[in-house]
């Protein structure tokens, strides 16, 4: 591991995301840390409402109006957690960017491409308009659009969803950003546009030489592109590893369980798909003990009084179980 | 563009001929008819009315009369303002009623998508429950209680402004204030419900991901979709208030047309009521057309071809 080397340009260390609701405070984000290091990939993988998002839109500083987060985001050595708006701005969109699931909503019906685009250029490179348009429209060459030209002066809804997704990224990386963080980026689009996506950002990886943070429940794009992988699940980190332990040698039971729901080539397709039984805790009401504990086919005693730390594995990953 | 308004032009033909013939027959519908007084007039007289006014003719003969002549531009005479015809006094009336409506509803706008604005950026703050208060006062306070109120204690109490009549600038401050505030108030509602929905959508979470500065984000993300139910909103309204209001009109002795509408059907003057619903149709349609013009402005889904 000769990235663990270098310096993070990103480091996180116990971010905690809480939410105000009517019923109490719900901790959606349980003291999480980790670093990203300059072009490499990581993966961010777990069920819905594993708090996988949140934690992105903590340190993106875009957190529903209840949401409030303590801890630590380091960028470049410099805390940007929590900071106020106007020194946030300087960093969200120029240096940290990020892309959403829904390409359909995400962007912004009312104004054209080019608009939507040069705008980013123009607030944070202090170009004028007509250079930013330019640039765009390079960007948008560089993502693959055919008649980029055209585009510019279209609007959300004349192009396809696999389109939008390309512009956003296309947004995403005018000002050549330090890393790109992907909110599930191919899951609202069709399995052939979803490589068409992965490939093109994997591409611009190099190109730009951009870390990202890929957020997917998807393990398929998790294998095609990340090279380290943080599972989630309750709220916290379980299993941190490299992609390829991960998939050959996980540690904890419910990373072992995600990769035997995934349903494959190889298998007979009259057998049932294996599922984990029982669904996610709900955050509002953690009981004490590993979180997994009722879908967990290993539970011991002991797992339902005390909450396993994360421990380092043989394979060289870590991993937050008992049985370690 | 001007396929579109060709369009509704011709579309509005037949709506007009329908609001017509309705009105008309049920405006003959009501028992009594124009020439009715407290004294009897003699049988003779009666008979002599009604046939200079073709009162005397079948209904239908009528009916035909009365379209044949609006095609030429003539609502006819009115029955009971002698000497006068409808067009005469709508277009007399009309000026009057459009300077404090279209001033009113332009003041409307303005104060009311700026306080939903700020009430939809301060969200359930004590700002937010301010405007949202005052907001329900003006919609619950009937312009019948609001306009007296405005005369008696501003004008009576306080002699800063005349209570009525017509001529000056200064005559115009309270009607407009009476006409203004309920509208201020709808405007305010209506824009703080939908300003929220528009700060929650994704595309306002990518404008904030990108790091622009909040005001650009309001300005120019947040409020085009915000205002498309105004702008709905303010087609209608628009025509409804610069056709005049009886209330208003009737308590600051304002010369505009909404005493029409009221005077009009209570006298059974048939032609000035006729005339004075064609007249509402028209500009009710008018407006319809601006706001759908206006829809393909700001929002390019509706663009037409």
């Amino acid at each position: 591991m000769s990235e663990n080397m270098k310096t993070p340009i990103l480091s996180v260390v116990d971010l905690k995301t809480t939410f105000l609701t009517n019923d109490g405070p719900v901790e959606a984000v349980h003291n999480v840390s980790f670093d990203i290091f300059e072009s490499e990939v990581l993966g961010f993988v777990g069920e819905s409402g594993a708090g996988k998002s949140q934690v992105f839109m903590s340190i993106m500083g875009i957190l529903a109006s209840n949401g409030r987060a303590s801890g630590s985001a380091l960028f470049k050595g410099e805390e940007i957690l929590n900071l106020p708006l106007e020194k946030l701005n300087k960093i969200r969109g120029h240096h940290l960017s990020m892309i959403f699931q829904d390409p359909m909503t995400s962007l912004n019906p009312y104004l054209t491409i080019s608009k939507q685009m040069s705008e980013v250029l123009v607030y944070h490179k202090g170009l004028s308009w007509s250079d930013a348009e330019k640039k765009s429209l390079e960007m948008l060459d560089c993502v693959k659009i055919p008649e980029a030209k055209m585009r510019l002066k279209s609007y959300p809804h004349e192009l396809s969803g696999g389109m939008r997704q390309r512009v956003m990224i296309a947004m995403s990386l005018l000002c050549e950003p330090d890393i790109l963080i992907a909110d599930e980026p191919t899951t609202a689009l069709d399995v052939t546009v979803q490589a068409q996506i992965l490939d093109l950002m994997l591409e611009l990886k190099k190109d730009f030489k951009t870390a990202i943070i890929m957020i997917t429940h998807d393990l398929g794009v998790v294998a095609q592109i990340c090279d380290r992988v943080h599972v989630m699940y309750g709220g916290r980190i379980v299993e941190k590893g490299d992609v390829n332990d991960i998939f050959y040698n996980p540690f904890h039971p419910y990373t072992q369980g995600l990769l035997n729901s995934t349903p494959r080539m190889d298998q007979n397709v009259q057998e049932s798909l294996v599922a984990i039984p029982g669904n996610p805790p709900s955050l509002g009401q953690l009981s004490k003990g590993c979180s997994f504990q009722d879908r967990c086919d290993f539970c011991m005693p002991k797992c339902l009084e005390e909450r396993p730390d994360l421990k380092i594995t043989t394979s060289g990953g870590l991993a937050a179980c008992h049985l370690i | 563009m001007l396929r579109l308004i060709l369009n509704r032009i011709l579309g509005a033909i037949p709506t007009l001929f329908v609001i017509i013939g309705i009105s008309f027959f049920m405006i003959r519908m009501a028992p009594g008819g124009p020439f009715d007084q407290e004294r009897q007039l003699p049988e003779e007289i009666i008979a002599n009315l009604n046939k200079v006014y073709h009162l005397d003719e079948p209904l239908y003969q009528q009916f035909g009369r009365y379209l044949w002549g609006i095609l030429q531009g003539d609502f006819g005479p009115s029955f009971q303002y002698k000497d006068h015809t409808v067009s005469e006094l709508i277009f007399q009336g009309f000026p009057v009623s459009l300077k404090i409506g279209g001033i009113a509803i332009v003041l409307a706008a303005i104060i009311g998508i700026f306080l939903g604005t700020i009430a939809a950026l301060r969200q359930n703050t004590r700002v937010d429950y301010l405007i949202m208060g005052f907001s329900m006062t003006g919609i619950t306070i009937p312009s019948f209680v609001m306009a007296p109120l405005l005369s008696l204690v501003i004008g009576v109490y306080l002699r800063l402004l005349p209570v009525g009549g017509w001529g000056d600038l200064k005559h115009m401050v309270l009607p407009i204030i009476a006409l203004t505030l309920p509208q201020i108030a709808y405007i305010a509602r209506l824009t703080r419900g939908s300003m929220i929905e528009v700060l929650r959508s994704n595309y306002i979470r990518t404008a904030k991901a990108k790091g622009l500065p909040e005001r650009v984000i309001l300005a120019r993300h947040a409020l085009r979709g915000a205002l498309l139910p105004v702008v709905s909103y303010l087609g209608p309204a628009t025509a409804g208030i610069i056709t005049g209001s009886v209330v208003i009109e009737k308590i600051f002795g304002i010369p505009g047309i909404g005493r029409f509408f009221v005077l009009g059907a209570l006298n059974r003057d048939y032609t000035l009521v006729m005339g004075v619903v064609v007249f509402y149709g028209i500009i009710i349609i008018l407006f319809n057309l601006i706001v759908d013009i206006l829809y393909g402005i700001l929002d390019p889904k509706v663009r037409y071809e």
